[in-house]
């Protein structure tokens, strides 16, 4: 039953950021400020944070839609320039899915661009469909399909072009609760299967305790980074009654207020104090964690 | 109670969707209705208040088309404008819609021909006419020139909006998986703007009938609109209404066959009104 995986048994870190920073031009506050994150491979990662803290400009910088206005981001040491097979997002919105293609050429759309022949993208994109539970769906049009079975187009779309990452942006945020709940257990179970590593973005502290290895919770922005990275270190396969789900729902959601008290905190003081005053909360989160 | 039970399954043996497939839909009847209701209207009007000369009467207008019809004088105007429009749109079409998807996907092409389109598409078909006829003669190309400048800018413009419509997420998407920009351009922005490069063909193609008529009362010898013009030399109004019937008839069957092809081919690729 107890068949976690440890963060110290993945393949080494994958994707680094040091001291990242990234500012819109002419804006005087950057967005993201001294930001830190290594994710080793095969990791289930889940960023955390209140809403407008950047938690979406993390992984447009990592997905290389945006570039990095300082410090250095690497993906297995090569510096991220731009957009790139080895990382593939799922996206929230269902515009992402190619609307004029029935979902088996949306899933065969990266292998067709690799080149691979008709017969063989085909094969790859039938594989797909049915790890994510779409057999007998590959001839519809995403306009045929459910919100959750367009989530699932997704997921399949970006597994048949074998990235090294997969990031994901609160790909269930849209979806009603039941399905999400499948979505996600069936998420666990084709990261277990492929052995990805992903990179998760939510606002759900259940999602987040549930799916990750680690969940990073950001400070409130701006000028963000991430505050604390605590590992979640419940069983698998998990449930959300199991003891243990809780109290890490609660231990997390403390460390949310704190973060959006900081952050209220240093938009009212200036300077120096309001810093301080940070520091020595994560000081008390770290604390926290080692229990 | 038990009896209405016990009816419910032997009741229907028909399913429902098979008898209301027999029944004629509403909509058409009340289309019927109407235009029976309006020519009626028409002759009340014409015979009541009007000299036939001046408003000519339903049946009036019949015979004189059956006979136009009858001797070719009608086909030959009809098939004359109609290749005008359609030479004209189609070729209009095919220069615009790349036109249109290049400027939408690259800045610089879109600032070398914004100005123009800005500027000309104020200025009206007709208003090209004498120079054009000064240019090109007073044959076909002239015509077919005139109906390529009213359909361009409406189809470019449709098509700009359509490129600069496209969801972020998609064309990022595709990136993700690999495509480079042409292949972006190919897959995505091409497939992505062809709902809108339909419209604006639809549009256009209202325009296309508009702009054939005008060119043919200024400088032609034949088509619908030299029918119409040259009639009002004789006062012969049912001959008029003949050239007015026409279009209005053509123009709803061009629409339509063009609705029936986007269904057809395109309907994945968006809304089709």
């Amino acid at each position: 039953m107890n068949d976690q995986r440890p963060a110290t048994a993945h393949g080494g870190p994958i994707l680094l950021a040091e001291n990242i920073t990234f500012a819109y031009a002419k804006q005087a506050t950057p967005v993201l400020e001294n930001l830190d994150l290594s994710i080793q491979e095969g990791e289930f990662f889940c960023l955390l944070g209140p809403s407008g803290c950047g938690k979406t400009s993390v992984l447009n910088l990592i997905a290389g839609f945006q570039q990095v206005t300082g410090g250095r981001l690497t993906l297995a040491g090569q510096p991220i320039t731009g957009p790139g097979v080895d990382r593939a997002v799922v996206f929230q919105g269902e515009d992402a899915l190619f609307s004029w293609l029935r979902a088996i050429d949306n899933v065969a759309f990266g292998p067709k661009m690799k080149g691979m022949s008709r017969h063989e993208r085909y094969e790859t994109a039938r594989k797909y469909l049915n790890l994510v539970h779409l057999s007998g769906q590959e001839y519809k049009y995403p306009s045929e399909l459910s919100g959750g079975m367009k989530q699932r187009v997704q997921i399949a779309r970006v597994l048949a072009n074998d990235p090294k990452i997969m990031l994901m942006d609160e790909p269930f945020g849209a979806l009603d609760a039941q399905t999400r709940g499948k979505l996600q257990d069936e998420l666990v179970e084709i990261w277990r299967a492929t052995q990805k590593t992903i990179v998760f973005i939510t606002h759900d502290i259940a999602e987040a305790v549930l799916l990750g290895d680690r969940v990073g919770i950001m400070s409130k922005g701006p000028s963000s980074r991430i505050a604390t990275i605590i590992p979640i270190d419940l069983p698998r396969p998990r449930r959300r009654g199991y003891a243990g789900f809780g109290d890490m729902w609660e231990k997390i959601n403390a460390l949310i207020d704190g973060e959006e008290a900081a952050g209220d905190d240093r938009a009212s003081n200036d300077g120096a104090a309001a810093k301080i005053s940070l520091v020595h909360r994560h000081e008390g989160h770290a604390e926290l964690v080692r229990k | 109670m038990t009896d209405t039970i016990a009816q419910l399954p032997s009741s229907s043996p028909i399913p429902a969707r098979a008898r209301k497939g027999r029944r004629i839909e509403p909509t058409y009847l009340v289309y019927a209705a109407s235009i029976v209701s309006m020519v009626a209207l028409w002759h009340i009007i014409s015979t009541t208040f009007f000299e036939p000369a001046f408003f000519p009467p339903p049946g009036l207008v019949l015979s004189t088309g059956y006979e136009m019809l009858r001797s070719g004088e009608l086909m030959k105007h009809v098939g004359i404008s109609l290749q005008r429009i359609l030479l004209g749109f189609a070729i209009g079409s095919l220069v615009a819609a790349p036109v249109g998807l290049l400027m939408g996907s690259n800045r610089i092409i879109r600032a070398i021909f914004e100005p123009y389109i800005n500027f000309f598409r104020f200025v009206p078909s007709i208003a090209w006419l004498t120079p054009v006829v000064i240019w090109f003669g007073i044959g076909e190309t002239s015509k077919v020139l005139i109906i390529i400048y009213t359909t361009v800018f409406i189809v470019m413009i449709n098509t700009i909006v359509g490129v600069s419509n496209i969801a972020p997420n998609k064309t990022r998407a595709a990136a993700c998986l690999g495509a480079g920009p042409g292949q972006t351009f190919l897959y995505v922005t091409l497939p992505a703007t062809l709902p809108f490069i339909l419209t604006g063909m639809r549009l256009a193609m209202g325009n296309s009938f508009a702009t054939v008529v005008s060119a043919e009362m200024l400088a032609a010898d034949s088509g619908l609109g030299y029918l119409i013009f040259n009639s009002r030399l004789w006062m012969a109004t049912d001959r008029i209404f003949i050239g007015i019937v026409s279009l209005g008839v053509l123009g709803i069957l061009a629409d339509w066959i063009f609705r029936q092809l986007i269904l057809r081919y395109a309907s994945h690729y968006g809304p089709v009104e």
